[in-house]
C-alpha cells in the first residue's frame, strides 16, 4: 500500500481534463500553446510519485483507488497499475509535451480546440491504462474516440473527412461487441472488477465467444491484418500530433487490451485461438512490411510499418511464453518512442517542403545534417539495429517465436529483412538522393531539437540499458503467463461447447 | 374509503394549468398572445410538484388508478419533458400568434393524459388516458401554418392512430373475454402462455399493437418519420419524446405478466430486434434531420424491449431509465434543431454545416445529444444501454443483446453525420444565423449537462427506477 497524500492516478486522469476546460479562459494562440505546454509538464511532475513509489518486482496492482460508482450494478471507480500498464501510462504522459511542441507552428487554425482535444485525449488514454473496472475501461476507451476523430477531421489533410469517418466507424464498430462481452462478464462473473474476474473460471464455451468479442475490438485498434485498412488513411491525413498519439498511444491500447483482458480473463480460449492469432500476426508483419516497401509517401511507409511492428507485438503476446510476452510489452514501448519520433520528423520536413513524398525531400543529408542524424537514429531503431531499443524487443520476440516453433521463428525472419529494406530505402533517398533544386530549408531549430532529443535519448537508454524496464514489467508478465497456463488447464474444451451454445441461441430466435 | 388528494397532486396541478390555458384561449386575441409570460414558470412549478410527489403511494378511483414509485417516476419525467417542450415551443416561428394558447392547451392536455396513463392499472382507464393524450396531438400536428405537409402528416397521424386505437380496443374485448377482468392486478395472476389462454394472448397482442404504435415500434412505426417531418420542429420535439414515456410505462406494467419464454415475450423480443435493425438501416439514407431522428426513435423503441423481456425488476428499471435518458437526449437534439431552424423550416443535414462556427454551444449540445443516442460514454445513452444489456443478459434473449450491439455499430454512421456536418464542414455564405440568444444557449447548455449528468451519475435516478420496477414484481 502506498502512503501518498493524494490519489496519483486520479490526478493523472483528471488534471489534463480539467486543464482542457481551463483553456476556455485563455485568449491568443501563443498563450494557449504555452498554457498547454505548462499543463503537460505539470502532468509529468504529477507522475513523479509513480517513479518513487512503484514497487519494482511486484506483480500486484499498485496505487489502487477504489470506490462505488453505480452501486446496484457493482460498477466502480477502480484504478490501479501494474508492470504492464505502468510503462504505457508513462509513455502517454511523456508524449503530450512532445505533441504540443511539434504542433507549435504546424497548427494555425482553431488552436484552442486543438489543444483541448490533445488534453482530452491524454486524460482518456491514461484512463484506459489505469482502469481496473470493465465499465470504467470502456468509458475511457470510447471517450478518446471523439477527440481523435476531431483531430483528424478538423486539422487533417485533404482527405481528412474520409479518413476520420473510417477511423471512427471501424473502431466504434469493433467495440460494439466489446460492450456486450463486458456485460456478459458481469452477469456470469458477478463483478466488473478485473482482478476479481481473473479469479473466476469461465466455461470454455463462454470464453470462446468472449474472446472473439474482445479480440475483434482489440484487433481493429492494434490494427491486425486484415482489420488494418483504417490506419494508413488515418495516419496520412492526421496532423503530426495526431499521428504521434495514434502511433505511440492508441495502437498500444489494442495490444494492452489483449494483455489485460483476453489473456487473463479467457485463458483457455486464448490458448485455443493462439495459433490463429499467431498466423494473423505473421500476416501483419509480412503484409505491412511488403506494402511499406512499395510506398513513396513517407507517412504511408511509417503507417504500414506500424502494421508490421504491431504484428511483432501481437505475435509476442500469443506465443504465450515469457520471452514472447516480454518482447511484446517491450516492443509496445519501443514502437511508441520510435514511431512517434519518426512521425514528428515527417511533420518537421512537411512544414518545410509541404510534401511527404520521398522524391520531394531528397538529399537532406548535406543541408540538414542534424535532421538526418535523428532520422537515421530512429530509422535504425525502427528495424531493430543492435544498440537501439527496438533491437532488444524484436530479439525477444524472435527468441520467443523460435521457442514456440522453429517454423514460426523462420516465418518472421523475412519481416525483419523487409523492415530493413524499406527503412534503408527511404533513409538513403532522404540522405543522399539528388534534389532537383535546393529550397534553402533550415536545419532543425531549438524547438525541434527539444522534442526530438527526448525520444532519441530513450532509444539509446532502453537499447543499451534495458534492465530497469525489465524489472518494471517482468513480475507482472510472469504472473500473467502462469495465470494463463494454470487457468487454461482448469477448463476442458468440452465444457460448454461453443457451437452448441450458438445453435441454442439460434433455436431460441426461431422458436 | 377516504380520498387523499395529495396522491394525485401532479395531475391536479396539470389540470389547473389546463384550466388556466382554457380560460385564456377563450379570451381576447391580445390576452391569448401572452401565454408565454406565465406558462414556463407554471411548468417549472409543475416539475417541483411532480418531484415532491415522487414518494406517494396508494390506490384510488376504485383501484383503477395506482399511485406508486413507477407512476411517480414517470410523472416527474413527463413534467420535466413538458417543461422543456414548452420552453422549446415558446418561440415557434410557424405558429399563428392567436393560436398560441390553443397550441399550449393541447400540449398540456396531452401531457395530462400521459400522466394519467402512468397511473392507470385498468384497461379502460388506460384506454381513456391514451385517447386523451393522442387526440390533443392529432390537432397539434396540423397547426403548422401554411404547410401542406403538416396537413398530410396530421391526417396520417389521425388515420393510423385510429386504426391502432381500434386494434387496441378490439384487443381489450378479447382480453376481457379470455380473462374476465380488466384490472392489471387480476390479469397478472393469469397464465399468459398461448396454450393456456389463446384468446387473452391474442387480445394482448392486439392491445400491444396499439401501444407499439405510440412507441413507433416496427412494424407500427410508419407514421413516425412522416409525422416528424410534417409537424413543426417544436411539435415534433413533443411527439418524439413524451408519448413514448406513456407507452413505455404501460408496457412496463404489462411486462410483469410476460415471463421469459412465453410466446408473447418472444414476440416482443423479435419485434425489438426488427425495430432496431429496420430503424437504423432506414435512418442511414435520410438527409432530413427530423426523419433521421424519427427512424432513430424506431430503433430506440427496439432497444427498450430488452428491458421489458428480461422479466426482472432490473429489466423494468433499465427500461425506465433508458426511457428517461432517451427523452433527455432527444430533447437536446430537438432543441438544437428548433434553434437552428429560426424560420421554422425543416433542417437538412447540410443546414448544419459549420454550426460550430455560427453557434458553438448549439453544436456542442448537438454532439452531446447525438453521441448519447449512439450510446457513447460518458453520456446518458451509454449508461442506459449498459443497464439494459446487463439486465437482459442470461434471461433467454442474449441474441437480442448481440443484435443490439451490432445495431449500435450501424447507428454510428448517421448520428456521426450530425456531428460531422456541424464540426467538419463549412457553411455556405447565405445560411441563416441560428438563434444564439442567451435563452437558446442556456437551454442547450442545461440539456447537455442533464444528458452528461445522467451518464456520469446515474446511480440516484437508476435507484429510483429500480424502486419503481421492484414495486411491480411480486
Amino acid at each position: 500500500m502506498q502512503e501518498l497524500a493524494y490519489p496519483v492516478l486520479t490526478s493523472l486522469v483528471f488534471f489534463p481534463l480539467l486543464a482542457a476546460f481551463g483553456l476556455f479562459f485563455f485568449r491568443g494562440d501563443s498563450v494557449v500553446r504555452i498554457y498547454t505546454l505548462i499543463v503537460s509538464v505539470i502532468e509529468l511532475m504529477l507522475a513523479l510519485p509513480l517513479f518513487t513509489h512503484f514497487k519494482l518486482d511486484s506483480a500486484e496492482f499498485q496505487f489502487v483507488e477504489r470506490m462505488d460508482w453505480v452501486k446496484h450494478w457493482g460498477i466502480e471507480y477502480y484504478l490501479g497499475t501494474d508492470g504492464i500498464s505502468f510503462l504505457m501510462i508513462i509513455l502517454t504522459i511523456a508524449v503530450l509535451p512532445l505533441c504540443v511542441l511539434c504542433s507549435w507552428s504546424y497548427i494555425k487554425t482553431r488552436v484552442k480546440e486543438f489543444h483541448f482535444c490533445l488534453l482530452f485525449m491524454t486524460a482518456a488514454c491514461v484512463g484506459v491504462f489505469t482502469a481496473l473496472d470493465l465499465v470504467l475501461f470502456y468509458v475511457f476507451w470510447e471517450a478518446m474516440l471523439v477527440p481523435m476523430y476531431l483531430l483528424i477531421a478538423v486539422w487533417g489533410g485533404p482527405e481528412k473527412r474520409y479518413a476520420s469517418l473510417k477511423f471512427f466507424l471501424y473502431t466504434l464498430a469493433g467495440s460494439a461487441l466489446l460492450l456486450v462481452a463486458i456485460v456478459a462478464f458481469r452477469v456470469v462473473g458477478g463483478t466488473f472488477a478485473i482482478p476479481e474476474l481473473m479469479e473466476h473460471s469461465f466455461t470454455f464455451g463462454f470464453q470462446f465467444w468472449a474472446f472473439l468479442a474482445l479480440a475483434l475490438a482489440f484487433a481493429i485498434k492494434v490494427p491486425m491484418f486484415p482489420f488494418h485498412t483504417w490506419l494508413p488513411a488515418a495516419h496520412v491525413q492526421a496532423p503530426t500530433a495526431g499521428s504521434v498519439i495514434l502511433a505511440s498511444v492508441l495502437l498500444k491500447m489494442g495490444t494492452y487490451g489483449f494483455l489485460r483482458f483476453n489473456l487473463p480473463l479467457t485463458p483457455a480460449a486464448t490458448e485455443y485461438f493462439a495459433p490463429f492469432m499467431i498466423a494473423l500476426s505473421i500476416a501483419s508483419i509480412i503484409y505491412g512490411g511488403a506494402v511499406a516497401l512499395g510506398q513513396n509517401d513517407i507517412k504511408k511507409i511509417i503507417a504500414y510499418s506500424s502494421v508490421s511492428h504491431m504484428g511483432f507485438v501481437t505475435l509476442g503476446i500469443f506465443l504465450l511464453n515469457f520471452r514472447g510476452l516480454e518482447g511484446a510489452l517491450f516492443q509496445m514501448l519501443n514502437h511508441g518512442i520510435v514511431t512517434g519520433g519518426l512521425f514528428m520528423m515527417i511533420g518537421a520536413i512537411y512544414e518545410r517542403s509541404h510534401s511527404r513524398d520521398i522524391f520531394d525531400n531528397l538529399g537532406l543529408g548535406k543541408y540538414m545534417p542534424a535532421y538526418m542524424g535523428f532520422w537515421g537514429l530512429f530509422a535504425l531503431s525502427s528495424f531493430g539495429f543492435p544498440g537501439t531499443n527496438s533491437f532488444v524487443g524484436e530479439m525477444l520476440v524472435f527468441v520467443g517465436a523460435f521457442e514456440y516453433s522453429p517454423w514460426v521463428g523462420a516465418a518472421i525472419v523475412p519481416g525483419a529483412m523487409i523492415a530493413a529494406a524499406y527503412m534503408l530505402r527511404v533513409s538513403l533517398k532522404l540522405a543522399w538522393g539528388r534534389p532537383t533544386s535546393w529550397n534553402g530549408w533550415k536545419d532543425l531549430n531549438l524547438r525541434e531539437w527539444s522534442y526530438l532529443a527526448i525520444p532519441a535519448v530513450f532509444v539509446f537508454y532502453i537499447g543499451l540499458a534495458p534492465g530497469l524496464t525489465f524489472r518494471v514489467m517482468d513480475a507482472s508478465l510472469e504472473k500473467l503467463q502462469n495465470h494463463v497456463h494454470t487457468k487454461a488447464q482448469l477448463v476442458s474444451i468440452e465444457d460448454g461447447n461453443p457451437m452448441e451454445m450458438a445453435w441454442d441461441s439460434i433455436k431460441n430466435i426461431v422458436k | 374509503m377516504t380520498f387523499n388528494p395529495n396522491l394525485i397532486l401532479p395531475e391536479i396541478y396539470q389540470f389547473l394549468v389546463i384550466a388556466a390555458l382554457f380560460i385564456q384561449s377563450i379570451g381576447s386575441a391580445k390576452m391569448r398572445e401572452k401565454v408565454g409570460l406565465w406558462l414556463p414558470i407554471a411548468c417549472a412549478l409543475g416539475v417541483v410538484v411532480a418531484v415532491v410527489s415522487v414518494g406517494q403511494q396508494g390506490l384510488v378511483f376504485w383501484k383503477s388508478y395506482q399511485v406508486d414509485h413507477l407512476s411517480q417516476f414517470f410523472k416527474a419525467a413527463i413534467a420535466i419533458g413538458f417543461f422543456v417542450t414548452v420552453l422549446n415551443a415558446s418561440r415557434q416561428p410557424t405558429l399563428d400568434k392567436e393560436k398560441t394558447t390553443d397550441y399550449f392547451l393541447f400540449l398540456a392536455l396531452s401531457a395530462w393524459g400521459l400522466m394519467i396513463l402512468a397511473s392507470a392499472v385498468e384497461l379502460i382507464t388506460m384506454y381513456l388516458a391514451l385517447e386523451l393524450s393522442s387526440y390533443s396531438l392529432y390537432a397539434l400536428v396540423a397547426v403548422r401554418a401554411k404547410s401542406k405537409d403538416a396537413a398530410e402528416a396530421g391526417i396520417k397521424y389521425i388515420l393510423f392512430g385510429a386504426v391502432a386505437t381500434a386494434l387496441a380496443l378490439y384487443g381489450f374485448s378479447y382480453i376481457l373475454a379470455g380473462m374476465h377482468t380488466t384490472y392489471l392486478a387480476e390479469l397478472v395472476k393469469g397464465d399468459w402462455s398461448f396454450a393456456a389462454s389463446p384468446m387473452a394472448v391474442t387480445g394482448m397482442a392486439l392491445f400491444l399493437a396499439g401501444m407499439f404504435y405510440k412507441l413507433a415500434l416496427f412494424p407500427f412505426h410508419f407514421w413516425c418519420p412522416d409525422v416528424y417531418e410534417g409537424a413543426s420542429n417544436e411539435t415534433a420535439a413533443f411527439i418524439a419524446t413524451l408519448p413514448k414515456l406513456g407507452a413505455i410505462v404501460i408496457l412496463i406494467r404489462l411486462a410483469t405478466m410476460f415471463k421469459p419464454g412465453y410466446d408473447i415475450t418472444t414476440m416482443l423480443a423479435v419485434l425489438g430486434a426488427l425495430s432496431m435493425t429496420f430503424g437504423n438501416l432506414a435512418a442511414l439514407v435520410q438527409t432530413d434531420v427530423k426523419r433521421i431522428l424519427g427512424y432513430s426513435s424506431v430503433a430506440h423503441a427496439g432497444y427498450i424491449m430488452i428491458g421489458l423481456v428480461a422479466g426482472t425488476a432490473e429489466g423494468l428499471a433499465a427500461a425506465s431509465f433508458y426511457a428517461l435518458a432517451y427523452v433527455a437526449m432527444n430533447l437536446t437534439c430537438f432543441w438544437v434543431v428548433s434553434r437552428v431552424a429560426v424560420d421554422g423550416r425543416n433542417l437538412k443535414l447540410k443546414d448544419l454545416d459549420g454550426l460550430h462556427k455560427r453557434a458553438p454551444v448549439l453544436a456542442f449540445a448537438l454532439a452531446v445529444g447525438a453521441f448519447a443516442l449512439v450510446g457513447l460514454p460518458p453520456m446518458a445513452g451509454f449508461m442506459g444501454k449498459l443497464f439494459l444489456f446487463s439486465a437482459g443478459w442470461n434471461h433467454g434473449y442474449n441474441w437480442l443483446i448481440i443484435i443490439a450491439g451490432i445495431n449500435t455499430a450501424i447507428s454510428i454512421y448517421y448520428y456521426l453525420g450530425l456531428v460531422r456536418h456541424a464540426y467538419t464542414k463549412d457553411a455556405e455564405d447565405d445560411v441563416p444565423m441560428p438563434d444564439t440568444s442567451s435563452f437558446s444557449l442556456v437551454g442547450a447548455g442545461l440539456l447537455s449537462v442533464l444528458v452528461l449528468a445522467l451518464g456520469l451519475m446515474p446511480a440516484g435516478v437508476f435507484d429510483l427506477a429500480l424502486n419503481a420496477g421492484g414495486s411491480l414484481l411480486p
